[in-house]
């Protein structure tokens, strides 16, 4: 396949007009020991025939949630996505444009981040959000950078060990390089939920900010209002993350309880697992930081004749213009998965969302339940939780290995990141796992 | 909301916006190319598009096969040894390769303190530079629009961790100095950073890891087609010297005699830079171009895509003022220095391009050229396109002569005029609320 249109006339043409005889006459500036040594060695190209049945192939040797029982989460959620979304990101006018630099042209581009930015605002209860970055780890990592930014002279970042693995590495590999940030991990109790008596005792006038999950990677809600409360007596700034931002159209929402940045991990609304990427980053936060925002703002405005329209704003945040001294070196805001979000929630709604976050947490109580008293799982915490928990069992390796046969994958087994929960499984449970699917799991484990 | 409510709103949105598949996109730097649709149909492909990033590896060898085989494939082309897949974006690719630079040289005793970027780097270099926990130190390029390695050699020291270079650079020209200034680099401990958003211009013409570079970054969205989506997802993948292999991202992919499998067990690694694979929908695109194209594809897209900026070059030159006249690659860049004296600017031939029906070319970068166009035209346009698009500029450099009025109040014809951007940015509205909040 090749996608260049240049029959050999057009290029004998070009060539004319441009005094040359060969091709290769446009690389004579190029020094010929790189020229030399420059052929690809790859196979040639394939029909479009041969291509797809490369990759149909490739796919195929992937175990896919529908023709598996997944009960996956930890970060990435199985959820319906209405086909209204996929219909929309399709079209090449969204999918094929370029960053809105030229706002007459990228009305339409613009005028959806600003929806967005207004319904990550809606569910969070944020006064402001940006236009979308990386994803939720990253998100975090810049989270605690503005934090850096806005609290001068403190140093210490409480992290709870209850947040994410992959959310607590991302920000630690951003952080190693500054001077003067220490990391404290914060533990976990017997609920699943950050010690908020350790918490307590490590804030002092050197923190700067406490980041907890919320819901955290036990699926446990977490106490926001102690937590709260600990942050503002020492002036530290509360920063949540959510990878599951579903269970915020049926939790209180960060801004509700106080917290000061609100991010999380957006692939939950609307956008596929796609082995964990692309989803996208959101970050919403007090009104009183939005010029030390890192990341995209979308701002309202009127043209000359009055005509209301939007552009790009505060951008002198932003590299292009501040270069070594912008908030942040991110020039894209995930914008297509940004916008598959906002088709999600607004063809769901807010009745809608809320509705489906009851179903995930019906199901999920209810399977949690059910594998307790007919599998003889113990529960691992007694926090409570949105749609997924963790459960513990004696010999979890063996018993999981024997499930790869009947097609199921009853979770994430916590060992690789907790050692103390070598035994633990983070079950999901989804609208997308019906009660079927959920029999199916208990009698595996029950052994019939 | 009702799903037709929906759909029609979200498509009256779109059709305000102007796009690759509705009109030439020229912006240079960014190589707005055909983003094919067997990519598309790759990507939403059940095995990848429901495969869950904690199943075990044993059911997931179909990605992970891409995966190792997409790093492969990118070391070839590029001329590096080692790639990691990891990094969301160019900029995310650039804070990336930083750090392995800054993790190697701590392992040697010092990280240094700064880094070398040229006048006519991208703004991310800088930014990701300070981000990474260092100064920048600028370096000029000289009057043909290249970095002198003798000006390189004036600022390097033995506190300079690395030097940011892009070939070809912000002005499409090649760094014909490329070698020996990663000598001078390397001469005093340094590393050589090569910023790929320009590699387009290079596929069978010059590998990177032959000119010196020990990092670079790749971004997917320019030369390997998959979509921009109006400001990403994108891919911004790192290349390293085998020397740097130790430092990369975690987790690894693994070929073994069983299949593929999933190492963290790197102690010297930066850790993570993203959660999970990075953006794994957008490798599956870049992949499935990769092997379309094929080697041969590869080359032709390089070599087509700098016959056509030449051409443009050579249709625009004597209309507008070419500020550096040495032999462009992949893009062009002309200043408004000839429109200046009957007032026009490069905003308002910029606006006034809309009217024709075309985006306009990057504007007012690189920094160092006052009043920058920056033509990028891609190896996906036909010569018919070229010409109407040359005729448009030719037209409003008639227009600029005869009737600047018309080009300072442009565009006429888009749903909106010039939008009033010092507003939004001094009182900023930036989520709708409902009326009694206000």
């Amino acid at each position: 396949m090749r996608y260049t249109p240049h029959t050999d006339a057009d290029k004998a043409e070009m060539l004319r007009v441009l005094g040359l005889s060969r091709i290769e006459d446009l690389f004579h500036h190029v020094p010929a020991s790189l020229r030399e040594r420059a052929k690809i060695s790859l196979p040639h190209g394939l029909t479009e025939v041969s291509v797809t049945r490369k990759l149909a192939a490739l796919a195929a040797h992937n175990a896919a949630a529908g023709d598996w029982h997944f009960f996956l989460g930890g970060g990435i959620y199985r959820h319906t996505i209405p086909s209204v979304v996929d219909a929309v990101i399709s079209r090449a006018e969204f999918a094929t444009c370029y960053t809105p630099y030229q706002p007459e042209v990228s009305q339409g581009t613009l005028e959806a981040i600003f929806e967005f930015q207004t319904l990550i605002c809606q569910l969070t209860a944020m006064e402001v959000a940006n236009a979308g970055l990386y994803d939720g780890a990253s998100a975090t990592a810049e989270a605690v950078l503005m934090a850096r930014r806005v609290q001068e002279g403190r140093h210490r970042v409480l992290i709870s060990r209850a947040l994410h693995p992959h959310y607590r590495s991302v920000t630690a590999t951003y952080l190693k390089n500054l001077q003067d940030v220490e990391i404290v991990e914060v533990p976990f109790d017997a609920s699943g939920a950050t010690d908020t008596g350790c918490l307590t005792g490590e804030l002092d006038d050197a923190a700067m900010c406490v980041v907890v999950g919320y819901p955290n990677f036990f699926g446990v809600v977490e106490d926001l209002d102690t937590i709260r409360r600990a942050c503002s007596r020492a002036g530290a700034l509360l920063v949540t993350v959510t990878t599951e931002p579903l269970s915020l159209a049926l939790l209180r929402p960060p801004g509700a309880w106080g917290a000061d940045i609100a991010v999380g991990e957006g692939q939950s609304l609307g956008v596929p697992m796609s082995l964990g990427g692309p989803g996208f980053g959101f970050f919403g936060c007090a009104k009183r930081f939005v010029r030390s925002m890192p990341g995209r703002l979308v701002g309202e405005t009127v043209d000359g004749d009055g005509r209301r329209g939007f552009v790009l704003t505060l951008s002198t945040r932003e590299q292009h213009i501040r270069r070594e001294k912008a908030t942040s070196n991110i020039c894209t805001n995930q914008n297509l998965c940004a916008l598959a979000a906002t088709v999600f929630m607004a063809t769901l709604g807010k009745s809608g969302m809320r509705r489906l976050a009851e179903v995930n947490a019906e199901r999920a109580h209810g399977a949690r339940e059910r594998l307790i008293r007919e599998a003889g799982f113990r529960a691992a915490f007694s926090g409570p939780f949105f749609n997924e928990f963790v459960l513990r069992m004696g010999e979890l390796p063996r018993w999981l290995s024997r499930f790869a046969k009947k097609k199921i994958v009853p979770g994430v087994s916590l060992g690789q990141w907790y050692p103390e929960l070598e035994d633990g499984l983070l079950v999901c449970v989804t609208e997308m796992n019906d009660e079927e699917e959920i029999d199916t799991l208990v009698r595996a484990f029950s052994g019939e | 909301m009702g799903e037709l409510e929906v759909l029609r709103h979200f498509t009256r949105l779109s059709h305000l916006n102007y796009a690759i598949e509705t009109h030439f996109y020229p912006l240079g730097s960014c190589t707005m190319k055909y983003n094919p649709k067997v990519n598309e149909a790759a990507a939403r492909l059940p095995g990848f598009s429901l495969a869950h990033p904690l199943a075990p590896p044993e059911l997931l060898q179909g990605a992970l096969e891409l995966l190792y085989g997409l790093e492969q494939m990118l070391a070839e082309i590029s001329g590096m040894d080692q790639i990691t897949l990891q990094p969301a974006a160019g900029a995310h690719g650039e804070l990336t390769g930083l750090m392995l630079i800054r993790a190697h040289l701590s392992s040697r005793g010092d990280p240094r303190r700064k880094i070398i970027v040229p006048d006519s780097a991208h703004g991310t270099n800088p930014a990701s530079s300070t981000l990474c926990g260092y100064e920048v130190i600028q370096v000029p390029s000289n009057p043909r629009g290249i970095i002198e390695s003798d000006k390189v050699a004036e600022v390097m020291t033995e506190d300079v961790a690395a030097m940011m270079i892009t070939n070809p650079n912000t002005l499409g020209i090649f760094e014909s100095e490329v070698q020996a200034i990663a000598e001078v680099v390397h001469a005093k401990g340094g590393l050589v950073y090569l910023d790929g958003a320009n590699l387009n211009a290079l596929m069978g013409i010059a590998k990177p890891g032959d000119m010196g570079v020990d990092v670079l970054h790749i971004n997917l969205h320019k030369t390997f087609s998959t979509p921009h989506g109006g400001g990403g997802p994108g891919a911004g993948p790192v290349g390293v010297k085998e020397f740097l292999r130790d430092y990369l991202p975690v987790p690894r992919v693994v070929k073994g005699r069983d299949g593929f499998s999933l190492s963290e067990d790197h102690p010297k690694s930066i850790g993570r830079v993203r959660s999970f694979f990075g953006n794994f929908g957008i490798l599956v695109r870049a992949y499935t171009y990769i092997i379309s194209l094929g080697s041969d594809g590869l080359e032709e897209a390089s070599r087509m895509a700098v016959l056509n900026a030449n051409y443009l070059r050579k249709r625009l030159e004597g209309t507008f003022h070419l500020p550096y006249t040495e032999p462009c690659l992949h893009e062009c860049v002309f200043t408004d220095r000839f429109q200046q004296k009957h007032g026009v600017s490069t905003l308002d031939i910029a606006k006034r391009l809309l009217d024709y029906g075309f985006h306009p070319p990057t504007i007012y970068f690189p920094l160092v050229v006052p009043g920058a166009i920056m033509i990028e035209p891609t190896e996906t346009e036909t010569r018919e396109t070229l010409d109407a698009f040359a005729d448009a500029m030719i037209g409003i450099a008639r227009e600029a002569k005869e009737n600047p009025t018309v080009l300072k109040s442009a565009p006429h014809s888009t749903p909106v005029g010039r939008l009033d951007e010092a507003r939004a940015a001094r009182k900023p509205v930036l989520r709708w609320e409902p009326a009694e909040r206000k």
